[in-house]
């Protein structure tokens, strides 16, 4: 197996840009990635896109070929796939662009992200997220997806005694870091207060509690690590990817209070890796909701279990506390646009290790982990990025 | 717009709460499979439809405010995660009662009401939902 580089980045705006496609954003993450790597059009050789229901959210499947094509690259007959595992469709796309470039198919490949997400309304955009879960089982009967998030934050704090306010503490670290963020879709600080008093969605959590449908797009650029110098002053090398699936519904786990799936491909990633926990400085975790931050602190082994409200209370989440956990905002505050989510956490860590991260950059960062969770559980990719 | 044979496959685990006893391990699912998830491959021709009892204990719940298309009339609406007196876990609505009632522990019975409709004119679904049991002279007659 090939070792594998980052040698280029791109991200676009997030929020709602209603004057933005789908295929200019993927376009536009891409441009920025390639132009950062220094690399022209005809050195690709393939391209990944995660997207998890551009179907559903502006009627247009097979975006694959789409982004392949308003890239320029058609003419060159790419291969161009499109990766879906609901909310890990970035971070599984990322996988599929390491293991292509590992296995020593392809040199060059491009890992994009991209979703459209306010073409809908927020009600179908509601119903299309809910999809990640079992659609028979579970959102038939009644179940939102905030609402299995509900039952997970019920139930942990009935059995570790998390708190409504560590919860609240989650976003309110999160938008501190999203204000230091440029790209980030809420770049405001706010109170506990402010989440202890906005609308309930699904009790206990309530709207400041939950990440914010967005548009936007992310990617990076993938090479062979002994070429990457050519490319990049600080190539970024991914030394260990990890993927694990769990069942799809809630109720099927063995414990909702864990994700076995974030605890197996972090193992994974971190065996291949050669590293452990304790090397991480810096943490891209998948906080859809401000009790996934808690679960993934948890199950990726930086606390104990039933220990992540109070890690985060403490402040050991923060930018300067022991592991610097979503510096860019995370899926709180810098948004959340399905399937470019987890390729946008692979260029916060890596812009963190180059140490470009400017006003939130976290001091000596040599080690990154991204978590990437689709549905409440059933698919998460783990990856460790470390400076090469 | 789904078709309705789309919902018509389930309505034997919608209506009577059709799981599956497997044989090999002697664990009790829902919703029904082809294979147990635990014995795999061990379970073939083990598995056993079973009606489960419609007894059991809130595992976890949640109060709904921002719902979904079908259940839009009914917000807040109580949605639990219940463990069944044979072992397996169920997601389903409680009704009749408020969340500030319910409890983990509560013990609730499953009950045949409407789940959703397709539009005025369109097909409805029935299925479980839960209800609190009570202890006291007031209790419903048993289904």
């Amino acid at each position: 197996m090939r070792r594998v580089a980052v040698i280029g980045t791109g991200i676009t705006e997030f929020g709602e840009l209603w004057d933005s496609s789908f295929r200019k954003l993927g376009i536009d993450a891409g441009l920025a990635a390639v132009e950062d790597a220094k690399i022209s059009a005809e050195q690709i050789d393939a391209m990944y896109v995660g997207n998890m229901s551009a179907g559903r959210f502006i009627r247009q499947e097979h975006v694959g070929a789409l982004i392949a094509d308003y890239s320029g690259l058609a003419k060159d007959h790419i291969p161009a796939t499109r990766v879906e595992a609901a909310g890990a469709s970035g971070g599984l796309a990322l996988r599929q662009g390491f293991l292509a470039v590992a296995s020593g198919l392809h040199d060059i490949v491009v890992v994009g992200g991209a979703e459209k997400m306010t073409d809908v309304s927020d009600m179908e955009s509601s119903m299309i997220q809910s999809s990640a879960a079992d659609q028979e089982w579970e959102t038939e009967l009644g179940a939102t997806f905030p609402g299995l998030h509900a039952l997970i934050a019920t139930r942990h704090m009935h059995e570790h005694g998390t708190t409504r306010e560590q919860l609240a503490d989650v976003a309110v670290k999160n938008h501190r870091h999203g204000s230091l963020n440029p790209k980030a879709q809420f770049r405001r600080e706010i109170s506990r207060d402010v989440v202890l008093k906005s609308p309930v969605v699904a009790a206990p959590l309530r709207m400041f509690d939950c990440a914010p449908s967005s548009d936007g797009a992310a990617a990076v650029v993938l090479c062979p690590l002994e070429s990457a110098k050519k490319y990049a002053d600080v190539p970024v090398e991914i030394v260990g990817s990890g993927q694990a699936s769990d069942s799809l519904a809630l109720h099927h786990r063995k414990d909702i209070c864990t994700m076995d799936a974030t605890r197996v491909a972090s193992d994974r990633a971190l065996k291949m890796a050669g590293l452990s926990q304790k090397d991480v400085d810096v943490a891209e975790v998948h906080d859809n909701f401000t009790i996934s931050e808690i679960l993934a602190v948890e199950d990726l082994g930086f606390f104990a279990k039933g220990e992540g409200g109070e890690a985060t209370e403490a402040g050991s989440t923060a930018l300067e506390g022991d592991v610097a956990v979503n510096t860019s905002g995370g899926l709180k505050a810098r948004g959340d646009p399905i399937g470019a989510t987890g390729v946008a956490q692979a260029v916060e860590i890596v812009t963190q290790l180059r140490g470009i991260a400017d006003k939130r950059q976290v001091k000596d960062a040599d080690v990154g982990l991204a978590q990437n969770v689709g549905g409440t559980g059933a698919t998460v990719v783990v990856h460790i990025f470390r400076r090469a | 717009m789904a078709t309705a044979p789309r919902f018509w496959r389930e309505n034997p685990s919608r209506y009577n709460l059709v799981g599956f006893k497997c044989n090999a391990c002697g664990r009790y699912h829902f919703p029904p499979r082809i294979l147990c998830p635990q014995c795999r491959r061990k379970s073939v021709g083990k598995i056993e439809p079973v009606r489960l009892h419609g007894t059991g204990a809130i595992f976890s719940f949640t109060e709904i405010h921002e719902g979904t298309y079908e259940q839009d009339m009914n917000k807040p609406y109580i949605i639990a995660m219940v463990e069944m007196d044979e072992g397996a876990k169920i997601t389903g609505q409680v009704i009749d009662c408020d969340a500030c009632d319910l409890s983990i522990g509560t013990k609730v019975r499953t009950t045949l009401r409407k789940l959703s409709e397709e539009g005025s004119a369109g097909v409805i679904h029935y299925g479980y939902k839960f209800i609190p049991v009570c202890n006291g002279p007031e209790a419903p007659a048993d289904k």
